[in-house]
């Protein structure tokens, strides 16, 4: 922390502890964005975020083209479906995501001219995106469009983005922090998009911002991507979009940490961004925010990563939301013999999962397949108190204890050591020399804390 | 490579199975417990070999029989609790070479044995095995027999030893200085040519190998900082009160335990606080808790008592230190 400094910015370009484990990007950092062909159906689970489920609005057997909406967001924390393909609605089934949720889901059969998504790719790097002119959009129509596109946030969490940028009189927005940490391990996606169509992200930036009236606006890049912090720069010239280069270290993402490295403020703990006067949201998200109100599009693609030493041939892809994962993983060759974890995500925070009929959603960020080597070994031995998760916690929180807490079923124990604070970046359980699954423990801890407190 | 071989091959006919688990997916390879105690060891090898030159015999006698006595305990005691074989991490190993290295030569072979079970049985094992004791097992053992065999303990004991050079077998200089008012040369008792326990005498052999411990970050820095500190500061006013000018000092910093102590014996992490603001209050009552003892006790040397007693403070330390999360307002 200390010596790196923010030149231009308030905060210090990192944040207290954190860990750094290998970057592995190297397998996946200079593979340009691959097209995927058009799938023959495509599964789009009704809801994909946090929220309520969105309402069908089309019946079995209807013909529907593409970006026709397919399911109507109805409540305030809810997003609208659209369809990637062309083709015939089918009967809902039921899927399991790889995030343990069975959900029921809508299916379309492809029929009838397609319209080439490698044009919808090129569309995206090579149309010359507007600068200036956003004086001509009013901000409640920019949030209705984005709600109407049904844009959720791309980096993983998939929260209903019109509800983040919707203007608020009790909390204003200073800054608006635009996310290209990309801090996970293997994940290359955000890198891609930033070097390959850079102006469309300034473009949405400028768009958002005008949203939610933000003074500041910041792309938060980390210092191991000098090609896409160069691109973005000139892509950014002559605006009022800055380019902030972050200390590479694991969390850089978290919205929390990327506030405090950036902005130098902290994040009310039970708080948002917003009550410290930040908005946050992911290059992808706002690439799909420009892609809506200047052209028109709403969310039905998207750039994952599929990587790893477990798959033969890790790739940057272009998708549409709804094809299988295993349509994925056959395009880039298969599992190599020695796979042992399928995660959707990445290696810190990802979910790992093993049916791969589950469709992309719009929370996939990617892929990572690992092998039996790189994978966690399963024995734990007893905790010799080192401390390494306490210089390792994002937070300052003391996993340890909290993990006792967990094991012991000590609620009170858990709350005096503010276990809800942790927001689950697995850095303690990285580090811990006895193996120890803190954040399961810590999970666990936080649903017996919830219990106890509703008996 | 590619996805259609066959089971039979596959290279390195690994299990082809697919599992799930929790997040995080990766761990640090290069952490391990065993590789934190091993580190020990090498932290502690530039002591072990200045003692075996300097006391020979009765060095080698000392920590063979008690890191034997150590592996035999464990063993032991916790096939009597009906638990797995623990020998493998090599926490005793590490405890009986620490308890070795702080015995005086002639101790007799039973006193170093008795140490050792009654370090890793009452130290230890009764707490739940590595990780649960409160209290530093090699420091319990050698508290024990301290009171026990007073005698064989003692300040005589270190000069008992027959055969070698004077200088390792007079008084020890903290005795000598207590007792009889006379004191040793810096450089001797810099580079270890004095009497002692066999692994404290030599304070550069000490603080090379805690040196390299910090290094690897197994063993924090802030508890020798803050220990050696806090005993140069209460040694100084002591000094310039009496008028030694600079070699009352000196003389405390290098004479007796207290580099061994800083080092090795108080940085367990098992029995010391868990975050940066305790470890540094642990490391100044400690240097407080040496001083008192050594200036105004019977006992010459004052590291083990007071290590024992802050780690009776160690769970007290830790509530008082509980850091604040980020992003928690100040209390209005």
């Amino acid at each position: 922390m200390g010596l790196f400094k923010l030149k231009g910015f308030p905060g210090t370009g990192s944040f207290p502890h954190g860990v750094h484990p290998p970057d592995n990007k190297a397998l996946s950092a200079n593979m340009a964005v691959e097209v995927m062909p058009t799938p023959r159906t495509v599964t789009l689970p009704l809801l994909q975020h946090l929220g309520v489920p969105c309402k069908q609005i089309v019946k079995s057997g209807e013909m529907v083209s593409y970006g026709q909406m397919v399911g109507k967001g109805e409540a305030f924390v809810s997003a609208s479906l659209h369809a990637p393909i062309a083709g015939k609605v089918k009967r809902n089934t039921m899927v399991n995501l790889p995030n343990g949720r069975r959900l029921e889901a809508l299916t379309i059969e492809a029929d009838g001219e397609q319209l080439p998504p490698e044009r919808i790719w090129e569309d995206v790097k090579f149309t010359q995106w507007p600068k200036d002119g956003f004086s001509d959009y009013a901000p409640m129509d920019i949030v209705k469009k984005i709600q109407e596109s049904g844009i959720v946030g791309l980096g993983g969490a998939a929260f209903p983005t019109h509800v983040k940028v919707m203007p608020n009189d009790t909390r204003v927005i200073d800054t608006l922090v635009i996310n290209g940490c990309e801090c996970e391990p293997y994940l290359s996606c955000d890198y891609r998009l930033m070097v390959e169509a850079p102006d469309v992200i300034v473009t949405g930036a400028l768009l958002t911002a005008r949203a939610v009236s933000a003074r500041e606006i910041v792309v938060c890049v980390e210092d191991n991507k000098p090609e896409a912090i160069a691109r973005l720069e000139q892509a950014a010239q002559n605006t009022v979009v800055q380019i902030a280069v972050v200390k590479t270290k694991y969390p850089q993402g978290s919205e929390k940490q990327l506030v405090r490295a950036v902005v130098g403020l902290d994040i009310p703990l039970g708080g948002l961004p917003a009550d410290a006067g930040v908005a946050v949201s992911n290059v992808q998200t706002i690439a799909t925010v420009a892609r809506s109100i200047v052209k028109d599009i709403p969310l039905t693609h998207r750039v994952i990563t599929v990587s790893g030493r477990g798959i033969c041939n890790p790739k940057n892809i272009f998708v549409p939301i709804g094809i299988s994962l295993a349509e994925v993983v056959d395009f880039c060759g298969g599992l190599t013999p020695d796979a042992a974890r399928i995660i959707s995500g990445g290696p810190m925070m990802g979910f790992s999962f093993s049916d791969l009929s589950a469709p992309v959603t719009k929370g996939t960020s990617g892929l990572t397949i690992l092998t039996h080597d790189e994978v966690r070994k399963a024995e734990e031995t007893n905790c010799v108190r080192c401390g390494r998760c306490v210089d390792a916690c994002p937070m300052n929180l003391v996993p340890t204890k909290l993990g006792l807490a967990a094991r012991y079923k000590n609620p009170e124990l858990a709350a005096q050591y503010h276990i809800r604070a942790c927001v689950e970046c697995g850095s303690c359980s990285y580090v811990c020399p006895a193996k120890l699954n803190l954040v399961q423990l810590i999970r666990e801890g936080k649903a017996q804390l919830n219990a106890w407190e509703r008996r | 490579m590619n996805s259609a071989m066959s089971f039979d091959d596959r290279p390195g006919r690994k299990p082809p199975f697919i599992s799930v688990a929790g997040s995080p997916h990766i761990s640090d390879n290069r952490a391990g417990t065993r590789r934190m105690m091993v580190d020990v060891i090498l932290g502690l090898s530039p002591a072990i070999i200045v003692s075996l030159y300097l006391f020979q015999f009765y060095a080698l006698k000392q920590i063979l029989v008690c890191v034997v006595a150590c592996l035999a305990a464990e063993y032991l005691f916790v096939r009597m609790r009906g638990n797995a074989f623990t020998l493998k991490d090599c926490s005793a190993m590490v405890t009986g070479i620490i308890l070795g290295l702080s015995m005086p030569g002639s101790a007799p072979w039973f006193v170093g044995a008795l140490a050792s079970f009654v370090g890793i049985g009452i130290g230890k094992i009764v707490f739940g095995g590595v990780g649960m004791n409160i209290f530093n097992p090699a420091m319990v053992g050698r508290a024990f027999v301290m009171i026990a065999f007073a005698q064989l303990m003692g300040a005589g004991a270190y000069e008992n030893v027959t055969g070698l050079v004077d200088a390792v077998s007079g008084a020890t200089p903290l005795s000598a200085l207590k007792f009889n008012g006379v004191e040793t040369g810096i450089a001797p008792l810099f580079l270890g040519v004095t009497n002692g326990s066999v692994g404290e005498v030599s304070a550069l052999a000490c603080i090379l190998g805690g040196l390299y411990l910090i290094y690897r970050k197994t063993a924090s820095w802030q508890i020798p900082a803050s220990i050696l500190i806090t005993v140069a500061l209460i040694a100084g006013i002591t000094d310039l009160a009496g008028g030694y000018q600079g070699l009352f000092l000196l003389h405390h910093l290098f004479a007796g335990a207290l580099m061994f102590g800083a080092f090795f014996i108080a940085t367990d992490p098992v029995t010391s606080p868990l975050t940066s603001k305790g470890k540094m209050i642990f490391g100044v009552g400690t240097g407080c808790l040496i001083m008192v003892i050594r200036l105004f006790s019977g006992y010459p040397e004052g590291v083990m008592f007071a290590v024992l007693i802050m780690n009776a403070m160690t769970p007290l330390i830790n509530s008082w230190t509980i850091p604040k999360p980020m992003g928690q307002q100040k209390e209005a």
